[in-house]
């Protein structure tokens, strides 16, 4: 956004104006989280700056809350290290079911639902998005009555298939965008060669979709490690996760290892992110559009 | 497939066309929908089956059905205007001294006690009182053990907690309930919460949605109008928050807000404030309106900015070059084309908002606390699921009614994610 040479004075004032809000909004976006990842690093069990972390000490600085976190430092807890590791292991085990499962039956009903013969698109479309928008507290009261009568409640297999459902969105949702203007003759060419509809959906359709699918299956996955409501319902203490363990920390007494925590996940979202803008673009390159 | 050639097109194999290509079409949308029907099975086992079964507790009033079937049964013929027959009070006798037996006769008084003060005593005295009685008749002795069996209005408010269905949670829902004579009345002063609950849940949504409109606006344009190479930067900015976790950025609010937080601290520092008159910003409404609106600021940035990126810039050249200045350009060529990613992206923060849970409870402290968690709250804490179905049931109707007009609007198809 340069400005062109005519702009008069008043519109220099507006555009730097216009910026300085920009900045303001970006800072907001953003100061949240950059805020948390020094702060890690306090060697005071406090969660402000001390003065020596201003000064850039770095006796100010220190990773005791890492090593309390990841279970090698002596830990102010009893074993806190260890009640960490068993949340992340859990969280990971849970994730990466729930994830198959959603991108599974998601992808499949995406390529169902881009066919312009399905029936009763629209309505089957809207139900299936509906776990997204639904309020969380609202799915979670109505699992836990419901699992709790099949003997689901308290087990893997059952938070598994709750977090599944509420990643199913997200799957539908991106395959879909990325099979709006599939070139469909690219089917037929594959038929007409001979092909079966099953070999042309691994050889034909599949390898132009990926990108799509795995953008959704990483949605699908970080919904799954971020979820807390559900598991608050549905699970007990053997299906801990990382998101129940810092929220119980927050709503009881609020330790600085789940600032540790929090760079931690901040790390992990940003590796994600950075995978799913390169499959976007990756998309979007395979399908012929321009990058934007 | 009827815009196909006249009378009839035969096959080699006599068939019609017009039959093998309908016949075709048939098998292709069968096809299609096989393909959606395991995870159109799966959202409804997993997702759609509960919440309905849910649903049906706000309604459902079990409790004197199981413990006196044949009581609610013989109360049912029943007509309410004088006393019960004999017949209904040997029933009555007989049931009670059952619950006595099985020591269930606290449960039935505690649930005739919700609508009518005293009931649990009416019962609990009974395991004395009917000791003394052998026979009958049963009518007289009852009302000579406790003179309310001889009221009418004990007898309409048994009748009336004994309905298998019951409006009472959706009434309670409303600061509203059943009087002895079975009227609508409002909840005493000190009870009404819930209509204050809803009106300020829904307040706290407009209030998010119009911040993040009015933080986000300014940025989905600057990203829209920008180079591809600045811009693709400031998307990931705005994206980054979407994918970091729930939890790490309410933490970081109250990081940032608490009194003894970082930013009491700076201002402290800059002398703004002295060190007794550090300000309380979290564990208020402030603490959710602030933390909301950054949290749901992508969804509403995400919507505008798809929109605003089709808007052609030589559009707002040509209109300067045209002699309007960058204002009046800026309301009559971008403002009015870029009125629909308003719209979609502000519907989207309601809904959202409307239902949000963690961070209020987070960061809410009383004041910020919205009806979601009024939800948790008699799910978890006073166990009255009733209530609490009856609380979502609301709630899932309105925010089912945002949902519908999001679709008949923006259309579902165009849900953005990144």
């Amino acid at each position: 956004m340069s400005l062109p040479a005519y702009t008069g004075t008043l519109g220099r004032v507006w555009h730097y104006t216009f910026l300085a809000i920009c900045g303001f909004v970006f800072f907001l976006l953003m100061a949240p989280i950059l805020v948390i990842i020094p702060l890690s690093f306090n060697a005071e069990p406090y969660f402000t700056f001390s003065e020596g972390m201003v000064r850039l000490d770095p006796e100010a600085y220190s990773l005791r809350w890492y090593e309390d976190v990841l279970g090698f430092g002596e830990g102010t807890g009893a074993n806190r290290g260890h009640e960490w590791a068993f949340a992340a292991r859990n969280s990971i085990v849970i994730a990466i079911f729930a994830t198959l499962i959603a991108t599974t039956i998601g992808t499949l009903a995406a390529v169902g639902l881009s066919r312009p013969q399905m029936p009763f698109r629209r309505p089957i479309m809207a139900l299936l998005i509906s776990p997204l928008i639904v309020p969380i507290i609202i799915t979670a009261a109505g699992m836990f009555f419901f699992y709790s009568s099949v003997g689901l409640a308290y087990s893997h297999l059952g938070v598994v298939l709750a977090h599944a459902a509420i990643g199913t969105p997200f799957v539908v949702i991106t395959v879909t965008a990325t099979l709006v203007g599939f070139d469909e003759t690219l089917i037929r060419a594959s038929s007409s060669l001979g092909a079966q509809p099953l070999r042309t959906f691994f050889k034909v359709i599949l390898p132009l979709i990926t990108p799509g699918i795995v953008s959704g299956a990483l949605f699908a996955f970080i919904t799954s490690f971020d979820e807390v409501v559900l598991i608050y319902f549905l699970a007990d203490a053997d299906q801990k996760t990382i998101p129940i363990q810092m929220w119980s920390g927050l709503r009881q007494q609020i330790s600085p290892s789940i600032l540790a925590v929090a760079t931690l996940l901040i790390t992990f979202s940003v590796i994600l992110l950075v995978a799913v803008e390169l499959l976007r673009r990756r998309s979007e390159r395979l399908r012929g559009m321009s990058p934007q | 497939m009827n815009t196909l050639a006249q009378p009839q097109t035969i096959m080699i194999d006599g068939v019609p066309l017009k039959d093998q290509l309908a016949k075709a079409e048939r098998r292709k949308q069968i096809t299609a929908f096989l393909l959606v029907a395991p995870l159109l099975v799966f959202i409804i086992f997993t997702f759609v089956i509960p919440i309905g079964n849910m649903l049906t507790r706000s309604v459902d009033n079990p409790r004197m059905s199981e413990l006196m079937p044949d009581m609610v049964e013989s109360l049912e013929e029943w007509d309410g205007k004088e006393l019960p027959s004999e017949a209904i009070f040997e029933v009555m006798f007989e049931e009670i001294n059952r619950n006595i037996e099985t020591s269930t006769i606290g449960r039935v008084a505690t649930h005739v006690n919700y609508n009518m003060a005293g009931a649990r005593s009416l019962f609990l005295k009974s395991k004395r009182k009917f000791k003394k009685i052998s026979g009958p008749p049963y009518k007289e002795q009852m009302i000579a053990g406790d003179k309310r069996w001889g009221e009418v209005r004990t007898w309409r408010i048994i009748k009336a907690v004994s309905d298998p269905v019951t409006a009472a949670y959706f009434l309670n829902a409303v600061d509203r309930s059943f009087d002895a004579e079975g009227n609508i009345i409002q909840q005493p002063e000190q009870k009404r919460i819930y209509v204050t609950l809803f009106l300020r849940t829904l307040w706290i949504s407009a209030l998010v949605t119009l911040l993040t409109l009015i933080l986000g606006y300014p940025i989905a344009y600057l990203i829209s109008t920008t180079p591809p190479r600045i811009s693709n930067l400031l998307i990931i900015m705005v994206l980054l928050p979407f994918w970091t976790s729930l939890l790490v950025r309410t933490t970081s609010w109250i990081v940032l807000l608490q009194t003894q937080g970082v930013l009491n601290d700076i201002m402290v520092w800059l002398g703004v404030l002295s060190e007794e008159g550090r300000i309380q910003m979290i564990y208020n409404l402030n603490g959710t309106l602030v933390a909301m609106t950054q949290i749901l600021l992508p969804f509403v940035v995400l919507p505008m900015y798809s929109v605003m990126k089709t808007i052609p810039l030589s559009q707002l050249r040509a209109s300067q070059s045209l002699g309007a200045n960058p204002v009046i350009t800026f309301f009559k060529i971008f403002w009015p084309q870029s009125i629909p990613g308003i719209g979609a992206g502000g519907l989207l923060v309601f809904v959202l908002s409307v239902g949000y849970y963690i961070t209020p409870a987070l960061v809410g402290g009383a004041s910020g606390q919205m009806i979601s968690n009024q939800i948790a709250f008699h799910m978890r804490s006073s166990l009255n699921w009733g209530l609490a179905a009856a609380l979502g049931t609301i709630l899932l109707v309105g925010v089912m009614a945002l949902y519908w007009l999001y679709d008949r609007i923006v259309g579902i198809d165009n849900m953005k994610l990144g």
